[in-house]
This record gives C-alpha cells, sequence and structure tokens, in this order.
C-alpha cells in the first residue's frame, strides 16, 4: 500500500527524502554551534563534563530571594573564580531542589543597548535568562497574537505606550508595592501593572554650525519662518506621540492641531524614527530635529566630531517630557518569581548606574546620580503630568492623521 | 493487483503527465493561504469605522501610490535587468562571470540599510552633492518622496528580474536565433523579434515578482517618506497596536495583488516557448560586442557602482569610522553560520515545494491550477510583519511544539519566498518539451523514473536560480526571524538591525559586510559552474 503511494506520487518520496536530508543537516549545525541552540537545561548536563565549553552550562549557585541585594553588589569578576572551585554536582542538586530558574524576555530595547546588562544579571542571580529582542511594538502585537501560551515571562519595552497597550488587554499582573514605590508615580502606571526602568527627555538636537542666539526658546518657535524646512520630526515615534498627547492636555486639542499644521506648512520634514533625525542633523539636511536626548551620545561615540548637540527647552511645558523604557510582568508569566527578580534588578542601583553610564538616560531611583553630561530632572522641569495619564493615544493617533502626519 | 493497477495508471497517463503532483500541490497551495486565512480571523474584529475608512480619498490615494510604484519599479527593473541578462549570459563581454556576480549581489543589501546609504550619497547633503558644490551645484534632485523611493527600490529589486532572466535565456533553443540570423535578420532585430518573444514567461513571472517586493517594502519607503499600504499597516501595528484595522489593511493590500495577479495573467497567454527542432539544443554561440564593450562595461558599472557600490562604501565608511573612534569590531561568525544554513535550507524546501505546484501549473494549466500557482504570491506580497504574526497565531495554537524553533522559522520563509521558487522552476519548466517526457513514459518509464532521469535534470537551471533567490532573499529577512527564529539565534540581518537602530554603526556595519561577502561567495560558485556548463 504504501508503496504504491510512492509509485504514484514519487514527488512525496522525494519531497520527504529532501526534508529528511535538510533536517539531518541542519542538526548537524545545530550541534556544531551551541552558542546558537537553546542551552540545554541544567538538570540534563552531564555532571562529569571535562571542560564545560561555556560558562553558562554550569550552574550559578542558585541565588535566592534573600541573597538578592548581596548577589546586586558583586561583580562578575568576583563570582567567577568561586564558580569554578564550586563542586558540580552539588549545585546541580541545589538547581533540582529550588527548580532551575529561568527567565523568557521579551526585550523591545536591542541588545547593542542592554545586552551587557542582562548578561550582567545572568551573571549576579545564576537566573538562566533567555532574550528574544526585537521593535517593541512588533513584540507587543506578538504577546498579544500569542496569548495565553506566551512563552514571554517579562516584557522590556522601549516606550510606555506600548507597555500601556498590553496593561489595556489585560496582559500583564501587578507588580508589588515595594518595587513600584522606588520610582517616582510620574514614571509607572496608576494602577501598578508596569514600572519605568530609565527615562529619556525630549530635546530639540541642533546642528553645532547654528550660533546660540539662533536657538529657538520653545519649540512654539519653530513654526516661525526662518525655520522653514530646516526641521525634522518622527510622527510615528512613540515618544513624539506621547509629547503630543501631553501637549493636548495642556494645550487642548485646537491649539495642538494649530501647532501641529503649522508645523507641516513650515516644511517639517518627516523620518521614520530618532536616529535619522540625529543623522540628518549631523549630515547638515536639517537644522534642527525633535527627538530623545540619548541618541546623541551614540553618534558622538562613534565620531567625536559629530556637529549637533541637544537644546534643552520648554521648562515646565510638553517640550521637556520625559519618557521612560520600562518592564511589566505578563499574567502568563511561569517564572514569575525570576520575573521579579529581573523587575527588582531593573531598578537597583547597580543596572540604574548602568543606564546612567552606559546609554545616558536619567536613572529613575532616588541616589542615583544621572550622568554629568546631561542637565538633571530639577533643571529640565518635565511637566508634571503622569505618563499613564498620556493614555488618549488614539486621540492623539486620530489627530496626527487629520492633519495630514499619519497616513 | 498493484501490476495491473499501475499498468493501467501508464495507459491512462501516456498522453499525459502523471498526476500525483497535484495532492502535493494542494498542500503547498494551502500553507501559502494561512496569512490569508489570519488577516479575515482578525479583521472580523474590525469595526465599521475601519472598513469604511478604505473608500476615503486619502486611502485611495494610499492604494492608487503603491499600485504606481510598484508597476515603476518592476518596468525600470526591466529596463536594467533585460541587457544586463543578455550581456552577461550571451555575449563576450570581458569578465562577465564578475559582472553576473556583482550585478546580483545587491539583492542582499537589506533595504533598511540600502536606503541609510542612498540618504547618506544622494540625499541633500549628501556625498555626491558635496563632490557637486565645488562646482556651483547647490542642491542635488531630492531623495526623499516618490522618485527617491522608485530609484532605491529599482536599484534594489531590478536582480530578482535579473536572475529569472538570465535563467529564461540560458534555457533557450538557440536555433530559432539561428534560422532568424540566417533568413537575414540582423543581431538587434533577432533579439526583439525572436529573443524577447520567447522570454515572455520570464519577463512577466520577473516583473511580478519586483512589483510584490516593492508592495511587500517598508524599509525604504519608510526612509525615503513614501507612503505606501504596507507603510500604513505598520503604523496601525506600531502606534495602536489594532491587528484588526491592520488586518483590514493587510486584505486591501491582498485586493491590489490579486488585480496585479490577474492583470499579469490576462497578458501571460499560453503558448509553446521551447524549440522547434529535433536533438539537444546546442549552447548558444556567444555574441561579439566589439567596440560596443566600451557603453557596455559602462553601462554595468554605473549600475553596480550605485546598487552595491554605494552601500558597501557608507559601510565601509562607518566602519572605519568606528573602529578610529575606538568601538570594537563585531562580526560573529556564528550569525554567519546561522543566516547561511537557515536560508539554505528555505531554498532547499522552497525548491522542493515548486516542483509539484509548477507541474500542475504547466502541464496541466486549468483555473485551479493557476489560481493554486498564484495563492503562492500572498506571503512574498504581504509585509513580513504580517506573515509574521500569522505564524505566531497558527504556530502556537496548531503545532506548539515547533514554535520559535528553527523548523517554523524555515517554514515561514518557504511562505514568505514561495513564488522566488516557483518562478525560476517555472521558468525551466516551460521550456522542456513535454514530448521528450512523453517519449520516455511511452518508452516504458514510471513517473518517478521519468521526473529523476529527464525532468529535474533538465529543471537545473531552474532549480538552482529558484533555490538562489530564496536563499538571497531569506539572508536579510528580519520581522519572520525576530518573531519566530529560537531564541538567541542570531542572525547577520537581525545583527545588522539590532545595531543600526541605535546608531551603533560601526558594529552594524561589520555584519552587513559579511553578508554581501557571504551571498557573492555562493553565487560566485553558481555562476562559476553555469559558464562550465555552457562550455
Amino acid at each position: 500500500m504504501i508503496t504504491s503511494i510512492f509509485r504514484r506520487s514519487p514527488y512525496l518520496l522525494l519531497a520527504i527524502a529532501l526534508l529528511t536530508f535538510a533536517f539531518v543537516a541542519a542538526c548537524g549545525d545545530d550541534d556544531g554551534d551551541g552558542s546558537a541552540a537553546p542551552q540545554p537545561s541544567v538538570a540534563e548536563q552531564p555532571a562529569a563534563e571535562p571542560a564545560p565549553p561555556e560558562p553558562v552550562s554550569a550552574p550559578e549557585p542558585a541565588a535566592t530571594e534573600e541573597e538578592m541585594p548581596a548577589a546586586e553588589e558583586m561583580s562578575a569578576e568576583e563570582e567567577m573564580p568561586a564558580e569554578e572551585e564550586m563542586p558540580t554536582e552539588q549545585t546541580v542538586s541545589e538547581a533540582d531542589m529550588d527548580g532551575p530558574l529561568m527567565l523568557t524576555v521579551y526585550s523591545g530595547r536591542k541588545e547593542s543597548l542592554v545586552g551587557p546588562l542582562l548578561d550582567q544579571f545572568e551573571a549576579d542571580t545564576g537566573i538562566d535568562v533567555r532574550v528574544r529582542y526585537g521593535g517593541t511594538a512588533e513584540l507587543a502585537v506578538a504577546i498579544l497574537e500569542e496569548g495565553g501560551r506566551s512563552p514571554a515571562d517579562v516584557f522590556f519595552a522601549q516606550d510606555a505606550g506600548a507597555l500601556g497597550a498590553l496593561q489595556d488587554h489585560g496582559r500583564f499582573t501587578a507588580l508589588e508595592d515595594a518595587i513600584l514605590d522606588r520610582v517616582d508615580a510620574v514614571f509607572r502606571s496608576a494602577t501598578g501593572h508596569w514600572v519605568g526602568a530609565s527615562g529619556r527627555a525630549r530635546v530639540i538636537v541642533y546642528s553645532t554650525q547654528l550660533s546660540e542666539e539662533e536657538l529657538p526658546a520653545s519649540i512654539f518657535d519653530l513654526t516661525e519662518p526662518e525655520w522653514s524646512g530646516r526641521v525634522g520630526w518622527a510622527p510615528t515615534n512613540g515618544s513624539f506621540q506621547a509629547f503630543v498627547t501631553a501637549m493636548r492636555q495642556i494645550y487642548g486639542d485646537e491649539a495642538t492641531a494649530e501647532w501641529l499644521r503649522a508645523m507641516i506648512d513650515n516644511g517639517v520634514q518627516e523620518y521614520p524614527k530618532n536616529t535619522p533625525i540625529v543623522q540628518a542633523v549631523g549630515d547638515g539636511e536639517i537644522d534642527a530635529g525633535l527627538v530623545n536626548h540619548y541618541y546623541l551620545w551614540r553618534f558622538i561615540s562613534e565620531d567625536p566630531d559629530f556637529p549637533a548637540a541637544n537644546h534643552y527647552t520648554d521648562a515646565g511645558s510638553p517640550g521637556a517630557l520625559v519618557n521612560v523604557a520600562g518592564v511589566g510582568i505578563l499574567d502568563t508569566a511561569t517564572n514569575t518569581e525570576a520575573a521579579r527578580i529581573f523587575v527588582d534588578y531593573l531598578l537597583s542601583e547597580p543596572a540604574q548606574q548602568y543606564f546612567s553610564s552606559e546609554t545616558n538616560e536619567y536613572p529613575l531611583i532616588a541616589g542615583v546620580a544621572h550622568n554629568p553630561g546631561i542637565p538633571g530632572l530639577d533643571t529640565l522641569d518635565p511637566p508634571s503630568l503622569a505618563l499613564t495619564s498620556l493614555a488618549d493615544l488614539e486621540g492623539t493617533l486620530d489627530l496626527l492623521r487629520e492633519v495630514g502626519a499619519l497616513p | 493487483m498493484a501490476g495491473v493497477a499501475a499498468r493501467s495508471t501508464v495507459l491512462a497517463h501516456r498522453r499525459r503527465l502523471p498526476s500525483p503532483a497535484w495532492p502535493l500541490a494542494l498542500i503547498v497551495a494551502a500553507a501559502m493561504l494561512l496569512p490569508l486565512i489570519y488577516l479575515v480571523v482578525r479583521a472580523l474584529d474590525a469595526d465599521a469605522a475601519a472598513w469604511s475608512a478604505l473608500g476615503d480619498a486619502s486611502s485611495l490615494r494610499l492604494l492608487a501610490r503603491t499600485a504606481l510604484l510598484a508597476l515603476a519599479v518592476a518596468g525600470a527593473s526591466l529596463v536594467l535587468a533585460l541587457p544586463m541578462a543578455w550581456l552577461t549570459v550571451r555575449t563576450d563581454l570581458p569578465l562577465r562571470r564578475l559582472w553576473s556576480v556583482l550585478a546580483i549581489v545587491p539583492l542582499v543589501v537589506p533595504s533598511y540599510v540600502g536606503a541609510v546609504a542612498f540618504v547618506a550619497a544622494f540625499g541633500p547633503r549628501g556625498t555626491l552633492q558635496e563632490i557637486l558644490s565645488p562646482l556651483g551645484v547647490d542642491a542635488v534632485p531630492q531623495i526623499y518622496g516618490f522618485p527617491g523611493a522608485f530609484l532605491a527600490l529599482t536599484l534594489f529589486s531590478y536582480p530578482y528580474l535579473l536572475l529569472v532572466l538570465r535563467a529564461g535565456l540560458r534555457g533557450i533553443d538557440p536555433a530559432l536565433e539561428d534560422a532568424s540570423r540566417s533568413l537575414g535578420m540582423g543581431s538587434w532585430r533577432t533579439f526583439l523579434r525572436v529573443t524577447i518573444p520567447q522570454l515572455r514567461v520570464p519577463i512577466t513571472a520577473g516583473s511580478l515578482l519586483v512589483a510584490l517586493y516593492v508592495v511587500s517594502d517598508f524599509g525604504a519607503v519608510s526612509l525615503l517618506r513614501t507612503d505606501t499600504l504596507t507603510r500604513a499597516i505598520f503604523v496601525q501595528y506600531q502606534n495602536s497596536f489594532d491587528r484588526a484595522a491592520a488586518a483590514v489593511l493587510g486584505l486591501e493590500l491582498v485586493g491590489l495583488v490579486a488585480l496585479i495577479l490577474l492583470l499579469e495573467w490576462l497578458y501571460r497567454r499560453r503558448g509553446r516557448f521551447h524549440g522547434s527542432g529535433p536533438g539537444t539544443p546546442r549552447p548558444p554561440r556567444l555574441l561579439r560586442l566589439g567596440r560596443w564593450r566600451w557603453p557596455a562595461l559602462t553601462f554595468l558599472t554605473v549600475i553596480v557602482l550605485i546598487a552595491l557600490g554605494v552601500p558597501a562604501g557608507v559601510l565601509l565608511h562607518w566602519l572605519v569610522r568606528g573602529l578610529q573612534a575606538g568601538e570594537p569590531f563585531a562580526g560573529t561568525w556564528g550569525a554567519a553560520l546561522n543566516s547561511a544554513w537557515v536560508s539554505a535550507a528555505a531554498g532547499l524546501v522552497a525548491v522542493v515545494a515548486a516542483i509539484p505546484v509548477a507541474i500542475v501549473a504547466v502541464r496541466r494549466p486549468s483555473p485551479l491550477a493557476a489560481l493554486m500557482e498564484r495563492v503562492g504570491y500572498t506571503g512574498f506580497a504581504l509585509p513580513g510583519i504580517v506573515v509574521a504574526l500569522s505564524l505566531v497565531f497558527f504556530g502556537l495554537r496548531v503545532v506548539p511544539a515547533v514554535y520559535q524553533s528553527w523548523v517554523l522559522l524555515v517554514f515561514a520563509y518557504l511562505v514568505l519566498f514561495f513564488p522566488l521558487a516557483l518562478g525560476g522552476v517555472r521558468t525551466s519548466l516551460v521550456q522542456i518539451r513535454p514530448e521528450i517526457e512523453e517519449a520516455a513514459r511511452s518508452l516504458g518509464g514510471s513517473p518517478g523514473r521519468v521526473l529523476a532521469t529527464i525532468t529535474i535534470p533538465l529543471l537545473i537551471p531552474g532549480l538552482v536560480s529558484g533555490f538562489a533567490l530564496v536563499f538571497l532573499t531569506a539572508m536579510k529577512e528580519l520581522p519572520a526571524t525576530i518573531l519566530l527564529a529560537p531564541i538567541g539565534f542570531d542572525t547577520l540581518a537581525t545583527e545588522i538591525w539590532s545595531a543600526s537602530s541605535e546608531a551603533f554603526f560601526a558594529r552594524a556595519a561589520a555584519p552587513a559586510l559579511i553578508l554581501i561577502l557571504v551571498a557573492a561567495l555562493p553565487l560566485a560558485l553558481l555562476v562559476i559552474r553555469e559558464h562550465r556548463v555552457e562550455r
């Protein structure tokens, strides 16, 4: 019977043969490139492995919650030698007892920015972290699409809009007050479902070809004829939209629509996101752009002569809005304990110090100094609007469509 | 009993080719329908406003602009690719193997890198303007907007057409051209009157691929500021997280694609494109270019410089500048290996899946066969994010065991790039004279034997070009790779994107240059092999 099927369907046989071949070839590759494959779990690892290929495969002493503060202070260098001396069998049994702590993070923040921080988290806590990096919006939509079966425990997002969207869909569990209270109420969910991890301020990035006097005193000056065709914005960007929502709240829809129209009439240049705006200012294509403050440092670290600078304006008004990147624990999380440790870690001193010194963002907990290269939040005087009060994203999108800033 | 059945099968099929391709083709076509089913499911949640918005003037303009861009880029790509294919296949162009490779490599430059490079080179304060400024040129033509997107997309997507046309040209029996020349037609008139009509199938198949690629592109249109349907779909996901409204736009895009496919179907008449004389076609004689080789070389140099030289130059500049400023060199061969094997697996699976569909479409033409063939274009024409989300939807519900494993990733590539494989296979199959297969059958060969010993060997040029197209395109794929790859499975494309989107230019440049190299190597082998076969 089976042979007659194949006789009549030689293509099927061919297809099966080739697929088998592809499978075997692919598996061979998988084994050869251990770093690409998901790490085997601790329990499966043979105890008497002669030379563990990666430090990850030798389990860290499983850090319990109580040990956390101490583990945070510990640097990776201090821990490494201790780990090598640790008898492997004992740690395996320990891990078995506590259950191996694993964590799956969906990160809208890129590996280039937060990869080292997550590695440090892994080293400090011994939690086996698996990170899916992607665009914040794409990952948020994917989590919605995955529904109850989502493998993600934690969503680490680039902007509050995506966090708000998942909260609206009931996809986050409430965080505990001990964590929430570390961050100013302005920078977290009103219902406690997500919390900001680092802040970024709205600024005008400008070409250093301009003199001080030429700089606009306010974003409202950018509608003047002298700025015609010289300004860039990114209307699809979440931070820009939060800024527009803030403007609607403070000045009302009509005034906001008027400003948006005046900007468009004045030939504002549209970019898909912040990075190309900063690039365009550096290239001299435009003279000023509405962006978040921290992109500029990346350009300067690759090109010390990069001819652009940040201009902080509009103290107390929407032009000085501070947005956050933040984190929430999913309602479908299976590794809730590890997820809690992770959120706690992001709001710990070492992580906040990392944001301050490595990504040039604002730390959000007390006691961690902001990067001396940027003005403090006190001088910035952002408008006293809680980010969740900027929830009317739909209204902003409608307005942006109405004036023609969005398709 | 079985023997009788087998014999009767042979008798029944003596005049026609075997039908076992049918069920397989149906399975493949069903897989290709998944994104469409997903869109319908999601669009059911959409409110009336989302549907009625389709009739708005701005929405109709969006649709018209998308269609116009697709048609314009397809036309311009043909103008570039046809002479390139002819020069590299049929003439004694100096270094034509090298040109064959260089002309195809721009295919692997991801459009989000290529468009950034184009702005750097041709933008308002770009390199070109700097070069021209001593000559008193203050402003170069505007790169932003429709013309810029048109130019960039043409230069990124003509290689699709070029690869298909090269396979088509190599499969033409030169006997007709010889006859034409012997009857007193010059080389030029022979090319216009005899060669081009025989290329009708590859021309339409290749132009279709280009047009649909344009419809699906996001990177170039967003950076070069041209609103298309795909960009509108992204805005829905990105800003509203509104899957229903995005699905409605997605269905509108599918409607546009159906219209394009219908046009192509009306244009492509059925006919015999294979040679007419007996015997095997001999390799064509290479046309001597003589002094025409100088304009030919100039043409190729200009295109390759813009399409490949500009992105590669900008990438090198980023790399050198970053290294000088103390950035680390971050090329990882692990990602290159991942990109290479997963793309190769996708290419292999795609050509295998294309064989039954091509056989049904070419040997058993019927409305259903034509429909099955065209369903395969859905995934290619939709934005990658839509296809990726559809497989998140189905993957987790139907086959959770392979969710976010390489199996589902390869399947995603199959759904996304199937028409690239089908175009190549189909082009070659059309050129195989069915009489050869029928003769083999009448001499007692089983369908399997005929397939293995006659059809597949004759299909090789098409299989190879189909594989190459899928391989090269999968190498730069991003949305599906991000959502569906196993966790920690870095490819060159994800590395480039992760670094470039946060302005780590040096760190993006290294994997991007490796991507170009990794793509060029198999292409070089392929071209060298082709030329050896011709000898």
